[in-house]
């Protein structure tokens, strides 16, 4: 118990205390305050294990590179886990637990992998768990599974709201820190539009609670007044609580804002996250910086915490992190730490600092506050197990290194630890050339730009307030200047005495030679220095390389505090320079993002847009059984009262072929084909002639692809001399539609025709059966029925009680047949007026399963057989394929692979034992070689009322040499085998008689 | 990315559907050898660079678009609407950066 | 080399992990070798692994133009499966199933391979027939397919939404129970480590800038590390192929590059025990055994090289994700990256003797290729060794396009960024 609350200081609101609970105890923490500062203020000194040693582990920062404090938030449903304390902040009743450990945070079984550590180096699972059996590693990973991961998920759907928008902007801001504020102020006085994001609640960044004096007031009440000043602009929109996490193409930008979750529940109407596509004309990153740590033995020990989170949560938090503390720094920025401690009133011990000399201002801090300082030192190994008892400290120098034997050991509870600062370039390396290497920070700098963003401040290397303050402002001017704008000159607020962060010694590693105890590079992956070693002695040497062997920088911190270290360490290695050594690639996310705000509004019921045709709600009222058919819904049979889907398929097929039924065909795709050249241009489409197509007459198509191979079939209306209506399947309605655009456009420029779709404008109808004729005659206002006025493929135009309809004699059912086709509002009307009028024809509504029915028993094609790898003789339709035009597909249809004689070939099969035959059977000869072989596979199936016999279509090799031959449709799947005859697929009225009367 | 429609100015990908390789003609069906033709339906340059491709504004002005662009960068250097709407100004108020293709 | 087993990891452990040896050597590229492998991937690696291990031919050398491995056999979301519809797809997908399932024990490496099924599930009647067809087809061929109903599905994967009220909701699916994932770093590395140990020289950041010709052959490379000459070059680059191949002269291929993008989410504890893909749209998902939920979906739908790829498909494959899984909503993903897939015209691969003496074509994995590793080396490594296809591989020409003799699976037709 080390950490505690400071009686002034911060920003927290002290008079508005919240309660939370942490593996089930109570604390109190202020409103103002995070939960990784709340627990920090009750003392908790543990808030997670490792990954891979489970071992002990305390808060290490305090923003998003935390690789440590990673709990699971609330519970149930809204269980979330790997959330980093010091990005939650805190609300009455917020529950979190502790992760990756078993039975308690506080005794971990788990932890006796650290015994085993050296069995356990980096990639230890390549080289064991493969015997004794082949099926060994299904046993291991069993439990290796269990033992990884961090937090548990739930298998309960997620109650909340997500919402996606979109923002266009002149220049967006990412980050609003000093730099960012003051592009912001720059930009915006300009005119041009600003999106300005933070990752915090509260903008300001490093302002926020600092000691610093910017302008005439602290920088906090500075800071403030910035904001004020942009929230009133109308030009500005704040994104606070929002992180850019992609660069994609064209400035797009990926942002998400977590509207929600500082709260207990997402208020009524309002999203938990909401995702953000920006489209910027300039980009202003003004991300910051990450301070990295040191490597010694015994670095991930609870206490040892990066020294300017230290002074976050000092200053911005008014907790303290322990009670006598030690900075241990290679670089003057660190000593703020010590500055706003010794201000605090915090003891601060010892100051371990390698450089020989330090600044001015430095030491100025150090000596004012009585602390030891140790130049020329380095901590080689921090002491204790469940808290830091004590640090080990060692001369040091930099022509020879750690001096190990002159160590001596300081007691102390919590050490600062900083290794310089990394900027943050994530964002920036997604759209430029390769990170420059700064050797003065020892640090990557923004690459090139590929894009147009600018970076400034501490991203790209400037590391104190005045000179963010600076950047900032001239990135936001030229910002503007590129988008149009003139930006007049503002003036840089004066910035109180600070201390900067020159004069970094390139240190990363302490250990000394041969020195004992694990010390960590990547903390949440567990991966050690001596993993890096020996990664580099097994060849694992490229950065890439590194990373994947080791796992470092793979954690969800995605190595923000640890990748540098890693490659310092394999340069050290291989005897090159960092930059020789490289950088690996940043991806997006830049930290992690919830799956709901990607996909927003697109979950549930809304996952994809649902199709109704006009008829939809009476299908429901009569209680069809809706089914998908790609987006859309359509009626599969309308079952009576204790009807299973056969039997009511066969009720509905029958009465058809029996009187007259009715089905919904709205879902086909239709074409409004007009133009002078409309009719060459259909001919040049379809395969079969339509150049003689007369006015008033309708024609079965095919559509082949350019290849050759059979695309889409369907009917095409010519409704005067230049205007057709096509009608194509409904899955191709707008592939058809695309590639007609596409040929006109591309191919055929020349070519005076429009297509526009009129899928959504018309309802269709079918009504088949012997009574069609008399049914419509009893309803059609105007249109002669006979057999003359009306023939067969003829279309007509007229009413249907007053409603104007496209009435087309067309069967798919080979009944006596006439598609009716009107406006999409009236839809339901005509539909109706036809099931009341057909009372007394008794008509019958007829489902999707009928309508297979019927067209198997007519062997007529659809989805199943034009399956993308048939072709038009495959299915017996050869004859619709014209040999004295040319057609799209007519170059191609006749080479070798497609006029095969062994191809399989369309079909009908028989059940000859009254079995139902099943749709995705094989067909093998009866008692034939083993294994069989398959010779074809059946593609559709159903009862035939007809025949009173179960029949089926399919495609079988040679198959129009086989008819009359005794197969077997065999289900493997299912261990079931159904004997069939090969018979023509024209399985009811050949001849087609009962369509034409 | 955002695609320069010369109709409708620049519009997100997500607008559009990949036509592809836009240099090849198809062949006169008149004239062409069965190789012109697996030429024309198969086979493709795939530069790493350049690309001049078909793009189809289909949740747009459904125009088809030659679009010049970069698939090393996916940077895109001008479209132009193909057929016979080729040429056809752009919409005063939100023109694209969009050039001609050569 | 030592062999690593569990008593080498102890004795390591005893002597502080100090004498482990490279997994490959770093050799200078020789002047000449027997058979020069251009791709340093999975597949590339697997060709030089089998020519030495099933031919005898030890005198080969693979060259990197990067780091080992640094294309699309590490970018991939690690499936692998043999669940085919059309037999010359079945056959060799089957092939690389039993090479899969003792490779780890072959290669002396764990590459993790994980038989924890692939289930692919279905909407719709129609959908169960097809998948009913594919299953058939595999029973018949001699491959595990199990078809489950809905009940089986929910019983299969917890937390998957089978419920009616789904947008698209689950009419059941196709098992394939061998099927799994691998852990595809470690096929690299275990490739590398048997074709080093063999003799095979991996020759990494060494570009190939052309090709060497006499009288109309193939007789050899230059790199960025100089000239080096060969009897037979096989060009096993994916993504690169065209750009590759065209320095050989070969101008235009049946193959478009796109990428394709893969996603991991946080490490969790197990969630989904199995792999399963989603049948009304295109999503398949895993978790690796870090815990991290791996996957992937359709192509962003446009050439590329650039290994990236954009946001309507990043949305689109959350939302996908999300309607199988409704209880992933609050789950983070961690990381995203693209690949660049060699599409062919049909969706099926390309293993062959180029059109130009010398040269050996490994091309058109589409997204299917890291499944196909194992196979398509051993298939590759026999056309170089005998100069013919072997039987499992015969099909896979570039004359197939222009015959008609095409294999598309899923029957889209010429068009890659479909299949």
């Amino acid at each position: 118990m080390s950490g505690f609350r400071l009686p002034s200081c911060g920003l927290i609101d002290r008079s508005r205390p919240l309660h939370f609970t942490f593996d089930g105890k109570r604390y109190q923490g202020f409103a103002g305050d995070s939960l990784a500062s709340a627990l920090l203020a009750n003392g908790v000194d543990i808030l997670g294990r490792s990954f891979k040693y489970h071992r002990p582990r305390g808060l290490f920062s305090a923003g998003v590179e935390e690789p440590n404090a990673m709990v699971t938030l609330r519970s149930s449903a809204r269980t979330e886990p790997n959330c980093k304390a010091p990005m939650v902040e805190l609300f009455e009743g917020l529950e979190a637990k502790s992760q990756n450990r078993w039975p308690s945070l506080g005794l971990d079984i788990m932890a006796l992998n650290g015994l085993a550590g050296p069995l356990l180096s980096a990639g230890f699972y390549y080289k064991t768990f493969m015997g004794p059996t082949r099926k060994a590693w299904m046993f291991y990973e069993h439990f290796i599974r269990k033992a990884a991961g961090m937090g548990a998920g739930t298998q309960l759907r997620d109650p909340d709201r997500y919402e996606e928008t979109n923002a266009f902007c002149d220049v967006l801001i990412a980050g609003a820190g000093p730099t960012g504020l003051m592009a912001a102020l720059a930009a915006a006085q300009s005119g041009a539009r600003i999106v300005l994001v933070d990752d915090q609640a509260e903008m300001g960044g490093s302002l926020r609670g600092t000691s610093l004096t910017v302008g005439e007031a602290a920088g906090d009440i500075w800071c403030r007044s910035a904001l004020a000043v942009l929230s009133a602009l109308p030009n500005v929109t704040l994104l606070p609580r929002t992180t850019v996490y992609g660069y994609y193409d064209d400035n797009t930008f990926g942002a998400v804002e977590r509207v929600s979750d500082h709260l207990p529940v997402p208020p009524e109407a309002t999203p938990r996250q909401r995702h953000w596509t920006i489209r910027a004309k300039q980009l202003v990153i003004a991300a910051g910086a990450i301070e990295r740590p040191l490597i010694f033995a015994g670095n991930d020990t609870p206490g040892v915490m990066l020294a300017d989170a230290i002074r976050i949560y000092v200053e911005r938090y008014g907790v303290s992190p322990g009670q006598r503390i030690a900075l241990f720094a290679n670089n003057d920025g660190a000593y703020r730490t010590v500055a706003a401690l010794a201000k605090a009133g915090v003891t601060v011990v010892a100051v371990v600092d390698p450089r020989p000399e330090i600044g001015a201002e430095a030491r100025s801090v150090v000596e004012g506050c009585g602390a030891e300082l140790l130049t020329g030192h380095v901590v080689t190994r921090a002491r204790g197990g469940r808290r830091l008892a004590a640090i080990e400290v060692t001369p040091y120098d930099p022509a020879n290194g750690v001096q190990d034997r002159l160590h001596r050991s300081i007691p102390v509870d919590c050490l600062a630890v900083s290794g310089g600062w990394t900027p943050t370039i994530h964002l920036a390396s997604q759209a430029s050339g390769p990170a420059r290497w700064d050797e003065a920070l020892a640090a990557f700098l923004p690459g090139e730009p590929t894009q147009p963003w600018q970076a400034a401040g501490a991203c790209s290397g400037e590391l104190s307030t005045a000179a963010c303050l600076t950047a900032g402002i001239q990135a936001g001017a030229e910002a503007a200047r590129a988008c149009g704008f003139a930006p007049s000159p503002i003036s840089v607020p004066a910035v109180g005495p600070e201390i900067t962060c020159d004069a970094i010694l390139p240190l990363w590693d302490a250990r000394p030679a041969g020195g004992k105890g694990k010390a960590f590079v990547d903390l949440q992956h567990d991966v050690t220095a001596s993993d890096v070693s020996l990664a580099h002695r097994e060849g694992f040497r490229s950065v890439e390389h590194l990373k994947r062997y080791t796992t470092l920088g793979m954690a969800t911190d995605q190595g923000k505090t640890s990748n540098m270290a890693g490659l310092a360490l394999m340069a050290q290695e291989r005897g090159l320079s960092i930059p020789e050594v490289g950088t690996t690639r940043f991806r997006p996310p830049y930290t992690p993002i919830a799956l709901g705000a990607l996909a927003g509004q697109a979950r549930g019921a809304h996952f994809r847009p649902l199709r109704r045709t006009p008829m939809h709600d009476w299908h429901v009222a009569e209680g069809a059984d809706m089914m998908e058919v790609g987006l859309w819904q359509r009626p599969r049979v309308y079952r009576r009262d204790g009807e299973t889907v056969e039997q009511a398929y066969i009720r509905e097929a029958r009465q058809v072929r029996q009187s007259v039924g009715i089905v919904d065909v709205s879902t086909l795709g239709k074409i409004d084909v007009q133009g002078p050249d409309a009719a060459e241009f259909l001919n040049r489409v379809y395969s079969n002639g339509f150049l003689k197509l007369p006015e008033g007459k309708a024609r079965y198509g095919l559509m082949l692809r350019e290849d050759g191979f059979l695309w889409d079939d369907g009917t095409t209306w010519r409704l005067g001399e230049h205007r057709f209506l096509m009608t194509t399947t409904t899955a191709n309605a707008a592939p058809v539609l695309a590639q007609l655009e596409f040929l006109l456009a591309a191919v055929w420029p020349e070519m005076k025709v429009a297509v526009t779709s009129v899928s959504d404008q018309w309802a269709a109808m079918a009504v088949s059966g012997p009574k069609a004729r008399d049914l419509l005659a009893a309803v059609l206002d105007d249109i002669g029925m006979s057999n003359e006025a009306f023939p067969f493929m003829g279309v007509r135009e007229g009413h249907l009680d007053g409603v104007p309809v496209l009435v087309a004699r067309l069967s798919f059912s080979g009944e006596l047949a006439y598609e009716v086709y009107a406006g999409a509002h009236s839809g339901e009307a005509v539909w109706r007026r036809i099931m009341a009028a057909g009372e007394a024809f008794d008509v019958v509504a007829y489902g999707l399963e009928a309508l297979g029915t019927l067209r198997i028993e007519k062997g007529h094609v659809a989805g199943p057989e034009l399956d993308g790898r048939t072709t038009a003789e495959d299915l017996g339709l050869g004859g619709m394929t014209s040999r004295r035009k040319d057609y799209i597909g007519s170059a191609m249809m006749d080479r070798e692979g497609l006029v095969d004689d062994n191809r399989m070939k369309l079909v009908g099969l028989i059940s000859r034992d009254g079995q139902p035959v099943r749709s995705g059977s094989h067909l093998i000869v009866p008692n034939g070689e083993s294994p069989p072989r398959s010779l074809g596979h059946v593609t559709s199936s159903t009862y035939s009322p007809a025949l009173e016999k179960y029949i089926a279509l399919g495609l079988l090799e040679d198959g129009r040499n086989r008819i009359g031959e005794a197969l077997v449709a065999t289900y493997p799947l299912k261990g079931h085998n159904v004997d069939v005859e090969v018979v023509s697929s024209h399985f009811f009225d050949p001849e087609g008689s009962r369509m034409h009367v | 990315m955002l695609i320069p429609c010369p109709h409708c100015g620049p519009r997100d990908v997500g607008e559009f559907t990949y036509g592809g390789d836009a240099t090849k003609e198809r062949p006169d069906p008149g004239s062409a050898a069965a190789a012109d033709w697996c030429d024309y339906v198969f086979q493709r340059e795939n530069p790493r660079g350049p690309h001049l491709e078909y793009w189809h504004h289909a949740q747009g002005c459904r125009l088809w678009l030659k679009v010049r662009r970069d698939t090393a960068t996916h940077r895109i250097e001008g479209a132009e609407i193909a057929g016979p709407w080729a040429g056809a100004e752009a919409r005063e108020s939100d023109s694209g950066e969009g050039q001609d293709v050569a | 080399m030592a062999r690593y087993s569990i008593f080498s990891l102890l004795s390591n452990a005893l002597t502080g992990n100090r004498n482990w040896a490279r997994v490959w050597r770093s050799p200078e590229p020789k002047p000449a070798y027997d058979v020069i492998i251009v791709g340093g991937g999975g597949h590339g690696l697997a060709t030089a692994y089998y020519l030495a291990k099933e031919h005898g031919i030890t005198n080969v050398a693979v060259l990197e133009k990067g780091w080992l491995g640094s294309g699309n056999i590490g970018r991939n979301t690690t499936i692998v499966r043999s669940n085919y519809l059309l037999p010359p797809n079945a056959h060799f997908y089957e092939h690389s199933m039993k090479l899969w399932e003792g490779l780890s024990q072959d290669l002396n490496y764990n590459v993790m391979f994980s038989s924890r099924g692939v289930l692919n599930l279905a909407h719709t009647p129609g959908q169960m027939d097809s998948y009913a067809r594919r299953g058939n087809a595999m029973r018949l061929h001699g491959i595990d397919a199990e078809l489950l109903d809905n009940r089986e599905v929910a019983k299969f994967v917890p937390g998957l939404d089978t419920s009616r009220k789904a947008r698209f909701p689950v009419e059941g699916g196709l098992l394939q129970p061998r099927g799994g994932t691998a852990r595809h770093d470690a096929v690299v590395w275990g490739y590398a480590y048997g074709a080093d140990s063999r003799g095979v020289d991996i020759i990494e950041n060494c570009e190939v800038t052309g090709f060497l010709r006499e009288g109309g052959a193939v007789t050899g490379v230059e790199t960025s590390r100089g000239t080096i000459r060969a009897g037979k070059v096989g060009v096993a680059v994916a993504g690169s192929s065209s750009v590759v191949l065209a320095k050989a002269g070969l101008r235009d291929l049946p193959i478009e590059s796109h990428v394709l993008q893969a996603f991991v989410s946080e490490p969790l504890k197990p969630l989904i025990d199995t792999v399963v893909t989603f049948g009304a749209g295109h999503l398949y998902i895993s978790q690796s055994d870090k815990g991290g939920l791996v996957f992937g979906g359709d192509l962003d739908g446009y050439n590329s090289y650039a290994q990236r790829g954009n946001l309507p498909i990043i949305k689109h494959v959350a939302a996908e994700a999300l309607a199988m899984f409704p209880n992933l909503a609050r789950l983070r993903l961690v990381r995203h990256w693209g690949g660049v897939m060699d599409m062919s015209m049909d969706g099926s691969p390309i293993i062959c003797k180029g059109p130009v003496e010398g040269l050996y074509i490994n091309a058109g994995w589409c997204y299917g290729g890291f499944k196909a590793t194992p196979a398509s080396g051993w298939c590759f490594a026999s056309t170089i060794a005998n100069d013919r296809a072997h039987a499992l591989n015969a099909a896979f020409t570039l004359e197939r396009f222009c015959q008609g003799r095409v294999i598309d699976e899923r029957g889209a037709g010429p068009q890659p960024r479909l299949h």
